[in-house]
């Protein structure tokens, strides 16, 4: 390479960064600032009324699994948290999985149908998408509670006597999540599924696989990074839910969303939730780690 | 060869759609494919060619009729209980497994113990040449490799039938060629009986033992690749496989009387009018009313290299093709418009069934 060429290169590749500089500037300043503030915030001591009173503490991340006794002031482990965490964990791997189980059949029909058809299946998926989560938690809210729609269809059609209580369970959680994540689990499976050659079913069967030799051995393996890119899309999210289960777990029924919330507002523990804040982020990452571990894996597997 | 059947196809229909609709792919199709044979279904897409195959691999089930192997009625088995595999005409290798793995795919879906998979790979993959490829992704390999990995898949569960689907169209000229000897050496090597399909004439009369001929859903002719091209039945059979020329005539006794007035002797059974063929290389030229040729005048000359196409036309206006061998350099050669006779060599002429 001759040294015109060089300066050509250098000058291009100061250009990209000098273009870029803008979105390099809000991804600093509108991701990387907050989350800083929020770790610092994380090791200050909580204020009397909210708020922080600056002096570095570690009691926020001791407080996410151990509190203290008022009046013997000895540390003891916070059972009530751990329920927390280990119901938010189980509730979004349920979602996860329940959300695959139905999203897989989903995806394969729509990939299945005749390209005019499947646009319109796709457009019937994201129709969701138009109304506020919100609205459309409390629509299901309308649904299960007590004189819902569930029950009187239940109950009008003598399938049951007595109706079902499943608002402000666990459950209920467990409906909600399911309901709103579908679809971005239904999506990229279907994205997978599309780019699957149909005949290699065909080699499959060919070959004395039977049909559930051909779904492990053959459908699943190629459709893994759209599996795992699903389920991330699930379970991330999941996690961190908020708005379903305060409006499907009526505040009796807490996941790390909303004990995070606790903290900031009646709880007052601000370096408690900033640290669980922190916790969750960590986890998000690990999973996202796995996610690209997996797909780079996924992607060399098909040149 | 022995002359037991290995597959066989009863009154076989495959009707797609519905009622009216209704579109016969296959439009009651007999046929017996002797074992260790290597034959070929040979007609123009659409022909119905590859539903025969996909019937025989169990991908599709007959409308009515029934699929036989060793004389056992298989119609309504799956293709995975079928001991038949397939080489696709996309190959549909799998293409998260490696190289050895999809050809050991077959083997381990029987449950075959590993050391016996292993074993029986390592010699598939001796046997197409690709011993130093084991361990690469498909991805990573040539058309033609492929086509290799194919094949050595499909062959590495010892199937009954190896049922091929238009397997060489994807590669180059070459590389076909290269593939036609490759296929006839695994066949010969394995003894299996392969059922080739295709459209390509050329394809068909070098490769097999004997050719099913089909058009619109129904099997034309069946016959060795010398009974088919010297002795096709019909219209369709003698104009889809090589080059020739068709005259109309009429049954006299002892022959055909062509619309010029000639008589050419020919056997027939049939009164009235016929259809007589005769291959261009059959046509012989001579003198210009030399005793029992007929007329012809030279329309137009096409080089070939090796030989030439001259192109004649008859007293009545029936255009005839002559293949000649070109004339050495220097040496006088046929020109146009010049006035000539022609001559068909014994037995050439054929009367068509219609």
């Amino acid at each position: 390479m001759s040294a015109a060429e060089e300066r050509i290169v250098r000058q291009s590749t100061r250009n990209a960064w000098l273009l870029s500089l803008p979105a390099l500037i809000v991804l600093i300043a509108a991701a990387s600032g907050p989350l800083l503030i929020v770790l610092v915030y994380s090791f200050l001591t909580p204020g009397q009324h909210g708020n922080v009173v600056w002096e570095f503490s570690t009691g926020g991340w001791v407080g996410i699994l151990w509190s203290q006794d008022i009046f013997t002031q000895e540390w003891v482990l916070a059972d009530a948290h751990l329920t927390i965490f280990w119901r938010s964990l189980w509730l979004s791997l349920l979602t996860t999985v329940f959300t695959f189980v139905v999203g897989f059949p989903t995806a394969w029909f729509i990939a299945t149908r005749p390209l005019k058809e499947r646009a319109l299946w796709l457009f019937l998926i994201t129709i969701p998408f138009w109304t506020n989560l919100l609205i459309r938690t409390y629509a299901i809210n309308e649904v299960l509670r007590k004189e819902g729609l569930m029950n009187t269809v239940l109950m009008g059609t003598g399938i049951t006597d007595t109706p079902i209580e499943v608002l402000y369970t666990q459950t209920a959680i467990f409906i909600g999540m399911t309901y709103v994540y579908l679809p971005l689990m239904v999506l990229p499976l279907f994205a997978a599924i599309d780019r699957f050659d149909m005949r290699l079913l065909e080699a499959g069967y060919d070959l004395y696989a039977s049909r559930m030799q051909v779904l492990r051995r053959v459908i699943l393996p190629i459709v893994k990074p759209g599996i795992i890119a699903g389920s991330i899309l699930v379970f991330v999210p999941s996690l961190g839910a908020y708005v379903t289960p305060r409006v499907l777990g009526g505040g009796k029924q807490m996941m790390i969303g909303n004990f995070i919330e606790l903290q900031f507002l009646q709880g007052k523990n601000w370096p408690l939730g900033a640290a669980l804040s922190m916790l969750l982020l960590v986890i998000v990452m690990a999973a996202l780690l796995v996610y690209v571990r997996y797909a780079n894996k996924g992607s060399s597997t098909h040149g | 060869m022995t002359e037991a059947v290995t597959i066989e196809a009863r009154n076989a229909v495959k009707a797609f759609g519905q009622g009216d609709h209704a579109v016969r792919a296959l439009d009651d199709v007999s046929i017996q494919i002797r074992k260790g044979e290597f034959f070929t279904l040979l007609g123009p897409s659409g022909c119905g060619k590859t539903t025969l195959l996909r019937l025989i691999a169990g991908f599709e089930m007959p409308t009515s009729g029934a699929i036989l192997l060793d004389g056992a009625d298989i119609t309504e088995l799956p293709p995975n209980k079928r001991p038949v595999n397939t080489v696709f005409q996309s190959y549909a290798l799998f293409p998260h497994l490696s190289v050895a793995e999809n050809v050991g795919f077959g083997l381990t879906m029987q449950g075959r113990p590993k050391a016996e998979v292993d074993r029986r790979v390592a010699e598939m993959l001796a046997l197409v040449k690709l011993e130093t490829m084991a361990g690469r992704k498909t991805s990573q390999l040539s058309g033609g490799q492929q086509q290799r990995v194919a094949l050595a898949r499909a062959l590495a569960p010892q199937p009954k039938v190896l049922l091929l689907d238009e397997p060489l169209s994807a590669l180059d000229l070459k590389l076909r060629k290269e593939m036609q000897v490759e296929l006839k050496r695994l066949q010969t090597e394995t003894g299996i009986t392969f059922i080739f399909v295709t459209h390509d004439q050329e394809e068909a009369l070098t490769m097999s033992d004997r050719i099913g001929v089909m058009s619109a859903g129904k099997l034309q002719q069946v016959g060795s690749p010398k009974d088919i091209y010297t002795r096709p039945v019909n219209r369709f059979v003698a104009s889809f496989i090589g080059e020739t020329n068709f005259m109309n005539a009429t049954v006299v006794p002892g022959g055909v009387k062509l619309g010029t007035g000639d008589v050419i002797e020919v056997p027939t059974t049939r009164p009235g009018a016929v259809t007589v063929t005769v291959r261009p290389e059959q046509v012989r030229l001579v003198a210009a009313g030399e005793a029992g040729a007929i007329a012809a005048s030279v329309k137009f000359l096409v080089y070939f290299g090796t030989d030439t196409h001259c192109h004649l036309e008859l007293a009545d206006g029936t255009e005839v093709v002559a293949r000649l061998q070109s004339p050495a350099n220097g040496e006088a050669g046929i020109e146009s418009g010049q006035s000539v006779g022609l001559r068909f060599a014994p037995g050439a002429a054929q009367v068509l069934e219609d």
